[in-house]
């Protein structure tokens, strides 16, 4: 196996605000260094890319030192925060826009679907658009000749071929585009969140697509997604980014992980209300879940769980209801509970109460998850409280026969009765 | 690991030669090239119902409403020539250059939404503009010759001669001078945009210092160094020269043309390689 992308001192620098009269100066300063022979002055001063800080600098390295490698045939994972660096590198990778130091050397053609449909022209027709948007990619006529069939078909829009493509639903857009995007041939493939697009069984169609290429094929493949599940079946490698830098090179279970406690804001077994959220007219003022009576968040798949909820009001007979959404540690929202559906439609807020609500046999696999508790006044949304508490579901006996799927096979469970007939 | 390095066949860094111009990947995209001036030239003229008619009309109206105001109003001479060939042959060239030249000068700006997501030899967008520009003007030709043959069997008014041999080579000239000042515009406007409004009235106004609505002879031998200047007019007058017969043909106003357009191409084709490379930054 021989290498197929080496990356080495790779950086990126941006510069911040607008251009216009006021940045001239600076690039007549770097030229007139460039000139004398000397190191470009703004080089120095960038400052890492973290979005949610004021900085001083009006230079940020998107990226700083990158350094990897991709063995031929592997499929690597990038995963990150927004604002990792994660779209930099790829468009580095893809020869978008150059790099401000190091270099990237690879074996083979890059092809990047950095967005399908690159390229479509409104009054073509699907036809048409097929051989433009596959040389755009790259693909010689004559390739794209002896595939058209097979993207044709596999797009499903054999109906709609002749049709100019502006007449087209997105679906069909996206459908189209991914289908051509997905019979290039190159060694080196790019794919960033095109996953995200289209109804289930395209989505599924396309990671399907995907392993074919990455398994079958013997390809390198570099997938950037922040859907970790898809991440997780097709990579066998995971880079985790953080703030333009390499955080973790390892397999894809261990970059997950790592991305996952870098994501964990809070693990609190109950919340309490901080002193600024008491000016309003009702808030919550406490939350915790509870199992065999006392506050507990480590539960066990199938035990009976009680989330209570405490409330105070400054404004008296207000029309409340309460909405909890259940978290896994994907950020995929897994339930989503509320008084309405198994109770009361409102309450009448008191100066203060307490709200509870009642899971008998929690149907969730084992996991990590997290807890958000909404509060509606009047049917609106009023007070939000996101990763108030943390839940750790433990692998329990909820069908009384030992017996439970994989967790990554069924993300609740239900009661079932099967018989032969 | 010093051998494993030999083979790379892609290496990607900040700063390549000036001279690197990647003319062999150009090559490799060329079916691509053919699919953008095929899309160009079908996709202008869908929904309408004259479909490529209105190629015609559009330098007939024009050639008409200048026969009109500087044939009969203005009473320029057009050295004995009938005025339609005359005003025609000189749009239909400087058309095809301003055409050139205008629409790749925005070239990075107008494709920066494609230019952001794939990589392609970019120099293949303003190659395909020339292109396409050239079919356009072919058609335009082609009603220039309808009317050329009929002035010349019903009229002794025009001598073509064997100059136009060279009508080919005229072609390239312009197309040549359209995309390096096209390509040069267009690199220089990634950033700062300022030249964008220079070239918009900047190409009007040179087409009145050119010898598009009046012959060069026309003028006092004083301020034709002005017009001369201008290295379409050479050009014109050559292509002009080789149809009609008229005016005066200096063969060294076309060597200047000519030797202006070399270094205005490889000009403008080094400043946009270098331009290409991280435009999306700045643009």
């Amino acid at each position: 196996m021989s290498t197929a992308i080496k990356v080495e001192n790779l950086s990126k620098q941006y510069r911040l605000g607008v251009l216009g009269t006021g940045t001239i100066s600076h690039d007549l300063n770097r030229w007139w260094h460039q000139v004398r022979g000397k190191e470009d002055p703004y080089l120095k001063v960038g400052e890492t890319n973290d979005r949610t800080s004021k900085g001083n600098s009006e230079y940020v390295w998107a990226l700083r030192d990158i350094n990897f490698e991709v063995q031929q045939g592997e499929v690597l994972g990038i995963i990150g925060k927004n604002g990792a660096g994660k779209s930099t590198l790829l468009k580095l990778l893809s020869r978008v826009t150059s790099p401000t130091t190091g270099s990237i050397k690879a074996r083979g053609r890059i092809a990047s679907l950095l967005e399908v449909g690159t390229g479509f022209h409104e009054e073509l027709t699907g036809r048409e658009n097929i051989f433009l948007n596959g040389a755009i990619l790259g693909m010689t006529k004559a390739e794209i000749r002896s595939k058209l069939e097979e993207i044709i078909s596999f797009s499903g829009t054999e109906r709609y071929i002749d049709t100019p493509v502006k007449r087209y639903s997105s679906g069909m857009r996206v459908r189209l585009a991914f289908a051509v995007a997905a019979h290039l041939e190159p060694e080196i493939l790019i794919v960033d969140e095109v996953l995200a697009v289209g109804d289930a069984e395209f989505q599924s169609k396309a990671i399907g697509k995907m392993q074919d290429v990455a398994q079958g094929e013997g390809r390198t493949v570099l997938f950037v997604s922040h859907n970790m599940a898809s991440i997780q079946t097709l990579c066998t490698r995971g880079i985790l980014m953080s703030n333009g830098q390499v955080h973790t090179d390892h397999t894809v279970a261990e970059a997950i992980s790592q991305y996952l406690s870098l994501n964990t804001k809070d693990t609190s077994t109950s919340y309490k209300a901080s002193p600024d959220a008491i000016n309003d007219y009702v808030w919550i003022e406490s939350a915790f879940i509870e199992s065999n009576d006392s506050i507990n968040n480590q539960v066990m798949t199938g035990q009976d769980i009680t989330i209570i909820v405490k409330y105070r009001a400054k404004e008296l007979g207000l029309k409340c209801s309460l909405h909890v959404g259940v978290y896994n540690h994907f950020g995929d929202k897994i339930l989503h509970l509320g008084s309405i559906y198994g109770g009361f439609d409102t309450f009448l807020t008191e100066k203060f109460g307490t709200i509870q609500c009642k899971i008998p046999r929690l149907p969730l696999v084992e996991g990590k998850y997290t807890v958000n508790f909404s509060l509606h006044v009047d049917g609106r949304p009023f007070h939000r409280i996101e990763d108030a508490v943390a839940l750790f579901v433990e692998n329990g006996d909820y069908f009384g026969n030992g017996k439970l799927p994989n967790p990554r096979e069924s993300k609740v469970l239900v009661d079932q009765s099967w018989s032969v007939i | 690991m010093k051998e494993e390095e030999e083979d790379w066949t892609l290496v990607i860094e900040p700063r390549s030669s000036l001279f690197d111009l990647q003319l062999k990947e150009v090559w490799r995209y060329r079916d691509l090239l053919q699919l953008f001036v095929r899309r160009d030239f079908v996709a202008v003229y869908k929904q309408t119902i004259l479909g490529p008619i209105w190629f015609f009309i559009q330098p007939l109206f024009t050639t008409i409403i200048f026969t009109f105001v500087f044939g009969r109003v203005a009473g320029i001479s057009t050295n004995g020539v009938p005025p339609l060939l005359f005003y025609m042959a000189g749009i239909i060239s400087w058309n095809y250059f301003a055409e050139c030249l205008n629409t790749t000068s925005t070239v990075f700006i107008t494709n920066a939404n494609i230019f952001g997501k794939v990589y392609f030899p970019r120099l293949i967008t303003p190659l395909s503009i020339v292109f396409s520009n050239m079919l356009k003007f072919g058609v335009q030709l082609a009603l220039f010759l309808v009317v050329f043959i009929y002035y010349l069997v019903t009229t002794d008014l025009i001598q073509p001669n064997f100059y136009l041999l060279l009508v080919p080579f005229l072609i390239i000239l312009m197309a040549a001078l359209g995309l390096g000042f096209g390509m040069l515009i267009s690199s220089m406007t990634t950033k700062y945009r300022d030249l964008k409004f220079l070239v918009t009235f900047g190409v009007q106004l040179a087409m009145y210092a050119s010898p598009v609505i009046y012959p060069l002879s026309s003028l006092p031998e004083k301020y034709r160094f002005i017009i001369l200047a201008n290295p379409m007019s050479g050009i014109i007058e050559t292509f002009r020269f080789a149809f009609l017969g008229a005016g005066e043909l200096n063969l060294n106003y076309l060597v200047y043309s000519t030797l202006f357009t070399i270094v205005i191409f490889f000009i403008g084709l080094v400043i946009f390689n270098k331009v290409q490379k991280s435009f999306m930054d700045t643009v």
